[in-house]
């Protein structure tokens, strides 16, 4: 358990985030229904789900920004609206801007430290920290999407926060600016911080994360880690080349068990891990040139998991489901 | 999951503090410093209720010698004085609408509510700000309007001594005033959330429910129009009382619209989502 250790360095054990039975109504809509999970620290773990499937709202429900129409949402055991120093406490970079476009983003940064008496340099340290040194007196307004996340992210990062909440952090960064990303999220979980990430995208999670929390239209799909998701999607499918094939195929038929014919001669056993097809083989001294897991990749699975809570939804409610697990 | 270079360091914070309501005010004046167009038009009212008065005497001053005996008898000294006021009313209720309505829009209303998720020092905070830098910007141009104004009419030995009966509480009643309609303006915005929306309520309650008063039966209008936000405040600025209310009392009325949208605004901030 790395994580228990790192977790102790900070000097806090219960860094959490807590959710149990969240539900939001936006009018008729539903926008989280019934959400429980729970946000370990000292990992990175990513909040997956198509546009549209409640993962901001989630996010604002957690900030106190919005207010659960059943259900509760607490971190490290408080609601975050009772905490005394909230910038110290949890650090969130929204997906919308949050920025006022007429102000610089030295004295956006300002603004937000004075609430909880955090100095000027520390200010200054997060502009460095981040890359905006060169344009942090410009206004905020006219930043890229990049800047704007990059500002986000000194923003969150303020109060040195033991709890971090990223909406789609990668959002717009060039892919330099990615790779820094994933570094600093392995670094903030590295030193024992709680690391919530949202993304619409797959592959950047697989990436990234090292637990995930799969939601679909407001409803947890899955909270697991990236291993098993994958693991749980994947059928037992096992791809088996061997000269006596038709040998082999009457000793694996058995009930749960079937063998169909693969591309080029070989065959397909569903049911059966790989060690358990070779140890077959070996029993009965048959030859095997291949034995290859056929194992889903982690967007196969994503989809697999997501495809049923996407056949409820209609167009209009969740926004190009495909795109957005493809890229 | 990849570990191709270590990961960068993460700057550690040496103390922190925690949100004070002190804190918050400090918070609130750099917000409102820095954004350019809230200094200018803070600027421009300034500037306004110094200008129009003394323009507004150089007027009367030149032309006074060709003005009959009736209008010279009308002349209100005062008045000329008192003239930038009016235009500083809505810039000064305008700009009260954005400083809120401008979080919103931009989104900067998220950022300032998840550091100070109690939300209510945020507009306690922001009230006070802007009433004091109304407050001490305001009062002194009133005051140097008043100078310059009178100064230029005394040439034509038409103008009103500060010291004069009720003068001073006509002078920095004007502040005053000024002060509360910014409070006004801040508490629309609030309560609105948009800005077209809250200037639309401000100018409405303020310029547009007064003579909409004359469509009411004659002694319903005389007996409702001095409590509309305007006449009431307005009762302090005048020397001489007509059909208005006592100065404080309807200084008062003012005022208690004003608290009144700020505690609605109050309520409404820690109910809604933002």
């Amino acid at each position: 358990m790395p994580f228990r250790f790192a977790a102790d360095r900070l000097g806090t054990v219960d860094r959490v985030i807590e959710a149990r039975n969240l539900t939001k109504d936006y009018g008729s809509k539903r926008a989280v229904d019934d959400l429980s999970f729970t946000v370990e620290p000292g990992v990175v773990t990513g909040f997956l789900g198509p546009n549209g499937s409640g993962k901001s709202t989630t996010m604002r429900l957690i900030l106190g920004l919005d207010r659960p129409t059943v259900g509760d949402v607490s971190v490290n055991g408080r609601r975050y609206r009772d905490v005394a120093a909230p910038l110290n406490e949890v650090g969130a970079l929204l997906e919308a801007r949050s920025v006022h476009t007429g102000r610089s983003a030295y004295n956006h940064l300002l603004a937000l430290a004075q609430t909880h008496g955090i100095p000027k340099r520390r200010v200054q340290e997060l502009i460095d920290f981040v890359g905006l040194h060169d344009v942090a007196r410009r206004r905020a307004g006219q930043f890229s999407l990049g800047m704007g996340q990059r500002l986000g992210i000194a923003t969150a990062l303020l109060g040195d926060p033991s709890t971090v909440i990223l909406d789609e952090p990668a959002n717009g960064l060039d892919p330099e600016g990615i790779h820094w990303m994933r570094h600093l999220l392995k670094g903030l979980a590295d030193e024992g911080r709680t690391v919530f990430v949202s993304s619409h995208l797959m592959s950047e999670m697989a990436l990234t994360a090292d637990q995930l929390i799969v939601i679909g239209r407001g409803r947890l799909i899955a909270d697991t880690s990236v291993e098993e998701f994958v693991a749980r999607a994947s059928a037992k499918v096992v791809l088996v080349r061997s000269p006596e094939q038709e040998r082999l195929r009457a000793l694996l038929v058995a009930p749960g068990v079937t063998v169909s014919s693969g591309d080029r001669g070989a065959i397909e056993v569903h049911g059966l891990t790989a060690s358990e097809v070779g140890d077959t083989a070996a029993a009965h001294g048959i030859a095997i040139h291949e034995l290859t897991p056929q194992q889903a990749s982690l967007e196969e699975a994503f989809m697999s998991l997501t495809r049923a809570e996407l056949e409820f939804a209609t167009l209009g409610d969740v926004e190009q489901p495909a795109a957005g697990v493809a890229a | 999951m990849s570990s191709l270079a270590p990961a960068p360091r993460i700057p550690r914070l040496a103390r922190t503090g925690r949100v004070t309501q002190l804190h918050v005010l400090v918070s609130e004046w750099t917000k409102l410093r820095s954004v350019r167009s809230t200094t200018w038009s803070l600027v421009a009212a300034f500037g306004s209720t110094i200008a129009i008065p003394a323009i507004a005497a150089a007027v009367v001053a030149n032309h006074w010698p060709h003005m009959n005996a009736h209008d010279r008898a009308d002349f209100q000294p005062l008045d000329v004085s008192l003239a930038g006021v009016q235009l500083a009313q809505l810039a000064i209720g305008v700009l009260g609408v954005l400083v809120i309505t401008a979080e919103y829009s931009t989104g900067m209303i998220r950022a300032s509510m998840t550091a100070v998720p109690r939300r209510l020092p945020v507009l306690w905070a922001k009230a006070a700000v802007y009433a004091a830098v109304v407050a001490a910007l305001l009062t002194p141009a009133v005051v140097v309007g008043f100078v310059v104004s009178q100064a230029i009419l005394s040439r034509r030995h038409i103008d009103i001594a500060f010291t004069a009966v009720g003068v001073p509480r006509v002078i920095f009643g004007a502040g005053l005033y000024l002060t509360v309609i910014g409070l006004f303006g801040l508490a629309l915005g609030a309560i609105v959330r948009n800005t077209a929306g809250g200037i639309a309520a401000f100018a409405g309650l303020m310029f547009v429910l007064p003579p909409l008063m004359n469509v009411l039966p004659s002694s319903w209008n005389a007996a409702a129009s001095p409590y509309v936000p305007l006449q009431a405040g307005e009762a302090l600025m005048r020397l001489h009382r007509g059909d208005q209310l006592a100065p404080w009392t309807g200084f008062g009325v003012l005022c208690l619209y004003a608290a009144a949208a700020i505690a609605l605004a109050a309520f409404l901030l820690r109910r809604r989502d933002v």
